[in-house]
């Protein structure tokens, strides 16, 4: 029972779990220490002595570095303060001064910086043994999960995972497709161009913006249209009819922008890719969770989702039941595109540029994110969520060993182990583990040399 | 039967195989003379198939003791059968389809002159090993490209040259014509005279009555009894196998038939049809059959819309009907179930209740949405109404017997309101009980005033249940019998081999 609920987990969230796994060790990997910025050394500080009940003001002992300016001029305005001081020549004087008046101070406030030095200053008044040094202090904090690496994480992915939407269900269905990279390319060249040309380039308003934008995933789902009808009414392997996309629609994304980059876009354009709304999430990122979230509503929980999945079980069977399996297979494409053209407008908002060498090899990374969680490619099986988890998976070891301080030549051998390692926990998971053949220490190579022996 | 007195080449003596939470096997006995053929029998479920894997080598057993030729010996692996001259030809043959004849008979031990493969070799070898068992097999073709039958031969060729003395099938006739399955039985009988001994994995009562030399019946995973076939009729050795009396093997009742319903005329394609014309009544079950191969299977896919007519008309309830594809005939209340559960019934790898629902997602949802709740209802009631036996609704289809495969396929298209149902082999390869409550359920559809096509090869099943059969042959309606009760077997042959 224990055995088969903890194979239940896995086979649920197995990859969730690596996930996990992953976070916690680049944040074990990552761990140091981190300087509070000045606002929160300032709360810090400010709190402390207020706690303190200190009969007179602090004196202040801070360099002049911006942050530690900052640090002070924040400190001023939150609890009153005897005096500012920044080198060792002045402490002295200005200790012996506040001496001689009579208002020895009880505190000092230290940058981390000057704690250096305070403490030798302050030995050599004997008068002042039971003043206090306080600092802001650092923490122990990994790298890692330092919001703005989070976040960093979530921007790097949020193309791939875009495209991998819709490429799932092109892979649930049984088939693939590999021109989604390119698609990313033409759709955006096809924004920029027309944003330059159409929109009054740099001039542009919101509403041109998104007209633009719309216009490049269209044209993408012409192309996907394309490929669904070969693969549909022509028969066409998607593999093939797919692979052979890819090079058309790349070989347009050059000839439309005559092979150049396009620069002349709005700053407005990169709200998408750079812009923050809400909650201090980056846009991109919001509209790539409720993308998830629609498509994983589509595939649960309607028609539509249990269609393509019956497609890629068994079509034929499919058919016999009633289900236009050829209409099936258009959409999943134009989707497939549609997401990818998504993708190529997101990149070209995040770069407010648009480029005909955008995309490439995008292809490879959407289908990795969408196996590495065990996503059959020979259809009928997979989650939306999943991809999801595959996605973020290739980007926190992409980002980890980043941080970790991998080159990035050896990043490409560990994601591809990684990727074939998932692959294979996965195959491991799904049937009754056995040690290979070889390994196992009984040998029957002629089983009948034991007559005498009973099958127990 | 001569051989009797010798020893036996296979004795297997209180095995015992348990599986997590199921005892599949309990102290079954089995032996096998050199040159006799011995049919093993049961309902799905009854552990046929887990004697033959312990043979096989495929399970090990939790107890009990098998010896050859009087040794006792241990059987770990399929490799250690094969060198005990064990060979197990199953249902889905172990063929590469892509290499020849010739290179698969010789997979893995290929016949080479120095380091170079002799291709030359081979292909004399395999000529002598095909004459031998007098089947005409080119050597170069590839093995996609020969028919079911030929690949069983090219099979049976390969486990004759590893030196089989046990041989192992497991429902041989299944996807074979009535002449190959002649052939078939020239085979065996030659491969007797050689004194191989053959384990005889069948439903189909007719060939055990023809070919077996004993039979040994199992029934909830233990042994029932062993007899000579002579000693036995079709009666007792169902009733073997059911472990009750059955009164009456095809329940029939007197029919209440009604106005027309399905019309087809003149209806064409290919060389399968040519231009039939029948019509199905209300309440009406009408049998057709013919051989394999005389275009029954392709006359139904036309009229459910799956493949594309060269000509001809139907009308359905008096209206045109003329469905471009299976969704068009599904709309107008018409449901095909199919020959092949496995490959075109159901999604195997899904759960059975997806594929209820398959078919009906239009009246089990709302605005694109499925309604969980009222799809699982639905469900359950089909499997209440017709004892689909399954733990939880969420069972993958290819986990459930035959019998509740083909209940499961029935239920998709009750919950659709089929009007006029085409059956193709109702009950092939389907259990003795199972196939009971299917008849009881087509009387149940006819005499809610469906219209009933039923495909069967099955004579006796075409004899005890329709109201009317048509016999079909190549491509045309040859015959027609209007009363079934008074026809016999004899005459449905010579009219479908004319």
């Amino acid at each position: 029972m224990v055995h088969r609920t903890i194979s239940h987990l896995l086979s649920n969230y197995g990859m969730a779990i690596v996930l996990l796994l992953l976070c916690i060790y680049y944040s074990w990997a990552t761990l140091q220490r981190q300087d509070l910025s000045a606002e929160k050394a300032a709360d810090a500080i400010a709190k402390q002595i207020s706690s303190t009940e200190a009969k007179s003001p602090p004196l202040v002992v801070a360099g002049v570095s911006p942050e530690e300016i900052k640090f002070v001029e924040t400190l001023r305005q939150k609890v009153p303060v005897a005096r500012i001081e920044h080198d060792p020549p002045s402490v002295r004087t200005a200790l012996e001064q506040m001496i001689a008046a009579g208002q020895a101070p009880t505190l000092i406030v230290c940058s981390e910086e000057t704690a250096k030095w305070v403490p030798n200053v302050i030995a050599r008044f004997s008068n002042l043994q039971n003043t206090r040094i306080i600092t802001p202090g650092a923490s122990l904090w990994p790298t890692f999960l330092q919001k703005d690496n989070l976040l960093n994480v979530a921007n790097q992915i949020v193309v791939i995972a875009v495209m991998a939407v819709g490429m799932t269900m092109a892979i649930i269905t049984g088939g693939i497709d590999l021109s989604v990279g390119s698609l990313v390319a033409l759709s955006a060249v096809v924004t920029g161009l027309l944003i330059r040309d159409h929109a009054g380039g740099v001039a542009a308003g919101p509403m041109a913006l998104l007209t633009c934008s719309l216009a490049g995933i269209f044209t993408a789902g012409l192309v996907g249209a394309f490929s669904g009808a070969m693969v549909t009414f022509f028969r066409v392997p998607p593999f093939i009819a797919t692979l052979g996309m890819m090079q058309v629609t790349s070989g347009l994304a050059y000839i439309f922008s005559a092979g150049q980059s396009i620069y002349d876009i709005p700053q407005s354009f990169t709200w998408l890719g750079r812009g923050v709304t809400f909650l201090g999430i980056p846009n991109a990122v919001i509209l790539m969770i409720i993308l998830f979230a629609i498509a994983h509503v589509i595939m649960s929980r309607t028609k539509l989702g249990r269609y393509i999945y019956a497609v890629g079980g068994n079509s034929e069977a499919a058919r016999l039941s009633g289900v236009r399996v050829s209409a099936v297979r258009m959409t999943v494409y134009i989707i497939s595109a549609m997401a990818a053209g998504l993708g190529g407008v997101i990149l070209a908002s995040q770069l407010k540029s648009s480029s005909p060498t955008y995309g490439q090899g995008y292809e490879l990374y959407v289908i990795a994110a969408i196996v590495v969680v065990g996503t059959s490619l020979s259809g009928g099986e997979g989650r939306i969520l999943g991809t999801l988890i595959g996605a973020l998976i290739i980007a926190v070891i992409q980002n980890g060993m980043n941080l970790t301080g991998v080159e990035s030549y050896r990043q490409k051998v560990v994601l591809g182990l990684v990727i074939l390692g998932a692959v294979l926990l996965d195959k491991l998971k799904r049937r009754p583990w056995k040690l290979p053949r070889f390994l196992r220490r009984v040998d029957s190579t002629n089983p009948i040399k034991e007559p005498d022996a009973t099958i127990s | 039967m001569a051989a009797q007195a010798t020893a036996p080449l296979l004795r297997m003596e209180g095995i015992d195989k348990s599986f997590p939470g199921v005892l599949a096997l309990r102290n079954v006995r089995f032996d096998l003379y050199p040159g006799e053929v011995h049919a093993l029998m049961g309902e799905n479920g009854a552990g046929k198939s887990t004697l033959i894997r312990v043979l096989a080598g495929a399970h090990r057993p939790d107890a009990g003791t098998i010896s050859l030729a009087g040794q006792q010996v241990r059987i770990n692996s399929p490799r250690d059968a094969e060198k005990l001259g064990i060979s197990v030809i199953y249902q889905e043959f172990n063929l590469v389809p892509t290499l020849s004849a010739r290179e698969n008979l010789f997979l893995g031990r290929e016949k080479t002159s120095g380091p170079f493969l002799s291709p030359r070799l081979e292909h004399r070898q395999s000529l002598e090993m095909f004459a031998r068992l007098s089947v005409h097999i080119d050597p170069e073709a590839r093995c996609s490209d020969l028919t079911v039958a030929q690949q069983q031969a090219v099979e049976i060729a390969k486990a004759i040259s590893l030196d089989a003395r046990i041989l192992v099938m497991d429902e041989p006739t299944a996807s074979l014509t009535s002449q190959e399955t002649e052939k078939l039985f020239q085979l065996i009988r030659e491969l007797k005279r050689r004194g191989i001994g053959i384990i005889y994995v069948s439903h189909r009562m007719e060939e055990i009555f023809r070919l077996a030399d004993r039979v040994t019946v199992m029934r909830d995973g233990q042994y029932v009894a062993t007899r000579p076939t002579p000693e036995l009729n079709r009666q007792m050795l169902i009733e073997m196998m059911v472990g009750r009396k059955l009164e009456n093997e095809f329940p029939k009742e007197a029919p209440a038939i009604g106005e027309d319903r399905l019309v087809v005329n003149n209806l064409q394609r290919g060389p399968a049809v040519k231009g039939v014309s029948f019509t199905i009544k209300r309440g009406e079950v009408l049998g057709l059959t013919g051989l394999v191969g005389a275009g029954r299977t392709e006359l139904a896919r036309l009229i459910f819309g799956a493949d594309r007519r060269d000509g001809g008309a139907m009308l359905l309830d008096g209206r045109a009907f003329a469905p471009r594809s299976p969704k068009d005939a599904i709309d107008r209340g018409v449901c095909l179930i199919t020959e092949d559960r496995k490959t075109q019934g159901l999604v195997l790898a899904h759960s059975a209740r997806d594929n209820f629902a398959l078919p009906n997602l239009n009246r089990l949802s709302a605005a694109g949405f499925v309604r969980h709740r009222q799809e699982r209802d639905a469900f359950a009631h089909y499997i209440q109404s017709l004892r689909i036996k399954i733990p939880h609704q969420e069972e993958l289809a290819r986990n459930l017997s035959g019998g509740n495969q083909q209940k499961l396929v029935l239920a998709k298209w009750l919950q659709a309101n089929s009007e006029i149902v085409l059956f193709d082999e109702p009950t092939r390869d389907i259990d003795v009980g199972a196939k009971h409550e299917i008849y009881l359920l087509i009387n149940r559809l006819a005499k809610s005033g469906k219209a009933i096509l039923m495909i069967s090869s099955e004579l006796p099943e075409v004899l005890g249940m329709s109201d009317r059969i048509l016999v079909m042959h190549e491509g045309r309606i040859t015959g027609q019998i209007t009363e079934p009760q008074n026809a016999t077997q004899e005459q449905l042959l010579a009219l479908a081999m004319r």
